[in-house]
């Protein structure tokens, strides 16, 4: 991690994973600002110039915690020919895909029409994005695969949007975000549950979003490190909300993968969540099993920023008590918290694991072959 | 099953206030008016709805009212029967919920004396925290002071779930107070209302409420850290209660991941955080939120790399385990007395000291 601050070559065959893998969490984004415009009708166009976009929070541009450098980027991945780090797909070919060997990267765009409060526009900006990762990246090369990005808060919208994507081999996920306007288990969700399982797709759910609530149960904290280190926190009680809410029962061929917020925490989340049940299943009758049970079987875990225990057999106890069949490599390029296929997994890792691991898993979950 | 050894110190009993009416004694003449004239509801929090079955363990429901309403009730099932030669009592009577930072500061003060007067002066083993109006910084640190003057209170009471993140400098001269006056302060589980319980909003269940409280925790503690309260107040104890603390390594994993990759951002903060938890911050042992099998939980133990951070708790009435199972299965003899009495006197400067000097 923080590998702005390692003085070190650019990766070249030597250093490179032998083995293939696949990447599970790679952020493409726009060279430019019109770069969508080309895939909106021209009514969003002189919108976006007049009112730009209005999120659940505060800033007309950027953040409202400021990052630790510009984009949350790697200070080494800006592209030589300009705009911002993640926007080039050569650049990208050559600092990540050929040499780490990527059989498989997943892109999941960040700066979407998630979160936006005018639903239309949010609609509209989607869809654009899911037009642009064809025609910009996956169309361009075959290791890359898209995820559908949708008007979260607007549930039939974004069904419509994911059922109007269902066959194509250029995606291979739904895409949410972990804060939302409320909690992803409630009802208004359901409508893009119901179209993933039915066009069967897995639902990603990335950290980030803003849904308008506070950051923490007691308000706004100061600090981008609290909102980083409270990306596991958020995304905890969103997967708490999905299992007591019922949506496993109610999509029983439902898959989802928690990305960029780490799996330390889900066991002691699981044993929590079934030691309560114990108590409470009356309230909500509607559970047939144990809380554990369904988050055995319905969620799969991007691994980046890896858990960096000091001791690798607290590592590996943790990862078999989620199970290493559940588990999918991630760089989360271009970020600054990029974690590099090489230095990730400690050694003492069955073959077998480790090919689940890096790229097994990924395969299976995604339906490539 | 491992047995619990005579002498030690349970750090969480919850006494129940009956009804608001019961404070009346205990407040002035404008207040008690205030609440009789505008016919002022009982202060029940949703955190735990009376009969909720985690409200209560089903023994240790009394035929009538509220769970942990009688003294002798409480004497019975825990005192006695765990053999604890202290008693740290938590009340979790609803006062935090009201918006009018005057109305709290009365009600923390009628609950503060309520709680000496009527549980205190009866058992000589029970010592008390003192619940703050946190809205209002100044009248939480004159109550504070107030009652530190008895040294059967042994620690400052704040629920996890507040207005603001508790370590925001405006709330330093709090934790200034219980440092100078050697009080600890318990963080317990619960949340005043006044922002929606979780961090992605308000969810449907009672249930989902419980389970969040341990997330709470997490972001709590992840404030107190990288404000530098610690930093400020090198010799405070933070005891976090009703908190589970089975997610401790794995959240530390991640602060300390975080922390070397962007402290220059908060670069007061000058020990690692798994030092600053070491020294300055504790858990209360129920609930414990692992399987019943002792090989995970010792695995947890050795993750957790200290046998300092747990403080023997029951968590009276709430019902967190049965029989006498206080201690969770496969516990060594050397952690029980460290856990029991070892680690609690640590943590409560004043527990010993109260002994000779009560009033």
């Amino acid at each position: 991690m923080n590998i702005q601050f390692r003085d070190r070559p650019e990766p070249s065959a030597s250093v490179s994973v032998k083995s293939a893998i696949a990447d599970c969490d790679i952020h493409p984004a726009r060279a430019t600002r019109d770069e969508l415009y080309p895939f909106m009708a021209k009514r969003w166009h002189s919108h976006l110039e007049t009112y730009g976009v209005q999120a659940y929070h505060g800033m007309m541009e950027g953040p409202p915690y400021p990052k630790a450098q510009p984009n949350a980027s790697r200070r080494d991945a800006w592209p030589p020919e300009g705009g911002p780090q993640g926007s080039s797909l050569s650049f990208m070919q050559k600092q990540l895909l050929d040499p780490y060997n990527v059989a498989l990267g997943v892109l999941n765009p960040l700066a979407t029409g998630q979160g936006l409060r005018n639903q239309d526009l949010a609609g509209a900006i989607c869809s654009a994005i899911n037009d642009w990762q064809i025609e910009k990246w996956t169309s361009k090369d075959k290791r890359l695969k898209a995820s559908i990005v949708v008007a979260n808060e607007d549930g039939i919208s974004a069904a419509a949007e994911i059922r109007k994507r269902a066959g194509d081999p250029n995606f291979v996920q739904v895409l949410l975000l972990s804060r939302n306007v409320e909690p992803l288990g409630q009802r208004r969700y359901w409508p893009v549950y119901e179209a993933a399982q039915e066009i069967g797709l897995p639902v990603g759910v990335h950290a980030f979003g803003f849904g308008g609530n506070p950051l923490t149960p007691s308000g706004w904290p100061s600090f981008y490190i609290e909102e980083m280190v409270g990306h596991s926190q958020c995304q905890q009680t969103a997967l708490a909300s999905l299992v007591l809410e019922g949506v496993f029962e109610r999509y029983p061929k439902l898959k989802m993968v928690m990305i960029e917020a780490g799996f330390g925490w889900a066991p002691s989340l699981a044993w929590r969540l079934d030691k309560t049940f114990e108590k409470l299943h009356s309230e909500v009758p509607h559970l047939k099993r144990k809380p554990s049970q369904y988050i055995r079987d319905h969620i799969w875990w991007t691994t980046q920023p890896m858990e960096d225990p000091e001791r690798r057999d607290h590592l590996f106890q943790t990862i078999e008590w989620i199970g290493w069949d559940k588990l999918l490599f991630a760089t989360d390029y271009p970020h600054w918290d990029f974690d590099e296929p090489s230095r990730v997994l400690p050694a003492g890792v069955s073959e077998a694991n480790r090919e689940a691991f890096y790229l097994g898993n990924a395969k299976k979950l995604y339906g490539i072959s | 099953m491992t047995s619990p050894i005579a002498g030690g110190v349970d750090c969480d009993l919850h006494p129940a206030v009956p009804h608001l009416t019961s404070l009346l004694p205990y407040m002035n003449d404008y207040w008690r008016d205030q609440v009789t004239t505008r016919g002022m509801t009982d202060l029940v929090s949703q955190s735990y709805p009376t009969h909720s079955p985690i409200s209560s363990r089903p023994d240790w429901r009394p035929a009538q009212g509220k769970p942990g309403a009688d003294l002798a009730d409480m004497q019975k099932q825990a005192l006695d029967r765990f053999a604890v030669r202290f008693g740290i009592c938590n009340p979790l009577y609803g006062v935090q919920m009201v918006f009018s930072e005057d109305m709290q500061d009365a009600f923390c003060r009628a609950l503060n004396n309520w709680l000496a007067k009527e549980w205190l002066d009866k058992d000589d083993r029970l010592r008390g925290s003192i619940v703050i109006p946190t809205q209002s910084v100044e009248k939480s640190v004159a109550e504070i002071e107030r009652r530190a003057e008895d040294k059967r209170f042994v620690q400052v009471l704040m629920l996890v779930m507040g207005d603001m993140p508790l370590g925001k400098r405006a709330y330093w001269p709090i934790y200034a107070a219980a440092e100078r006056l050697g009080l600890a302060v318990g963080i317990h589980a619960g949340s005043a209302y006044h922002n929606p319980p979780t961090s992605i909003g308000w969810g449907s269940y009672h249930i989902e409420d419980y389970v969040a409280q341990a997330t709470a925790f997490q972001t709590q503690l992840t404030s107190l850290i990288v404000e530098g309260v610690f930093a400020r107040h090198p010799n405070l104890k933070m005891v976090m209660l009703e908190s589970g603390f089975t997610w401790l390594p794995a959240y530390l994993w991640r602060l300390h991941k975080f922390w070397r990759g962007i402290r220059m951002e908060t670069p007061w903060v000058d020990r690692a955080p798994l030092e600053i938890v070491r020294s300055n911050i504790r858990f209360s042992l129920q609930p414990v939120d692992a399987p019943p099998d002792p090989a995970t939980l010792n695995r947890l133990f050795d993750h957790m790399q200290s046998d300092e951070l747990l403080l023997f708790s029951t968590d009276y009435p709430h019902w967190q385990f049965d029989g006498d199972e206080a201690l969770p299965p496969g516990l060594s003899p050397d952690l029980v007395r460290k856990i029991m009495i070892d680690n609690p006197l640590k943590t409560y400067g004043r527990l010993e000291f109260a002994k000779e000097a009560t009033p």
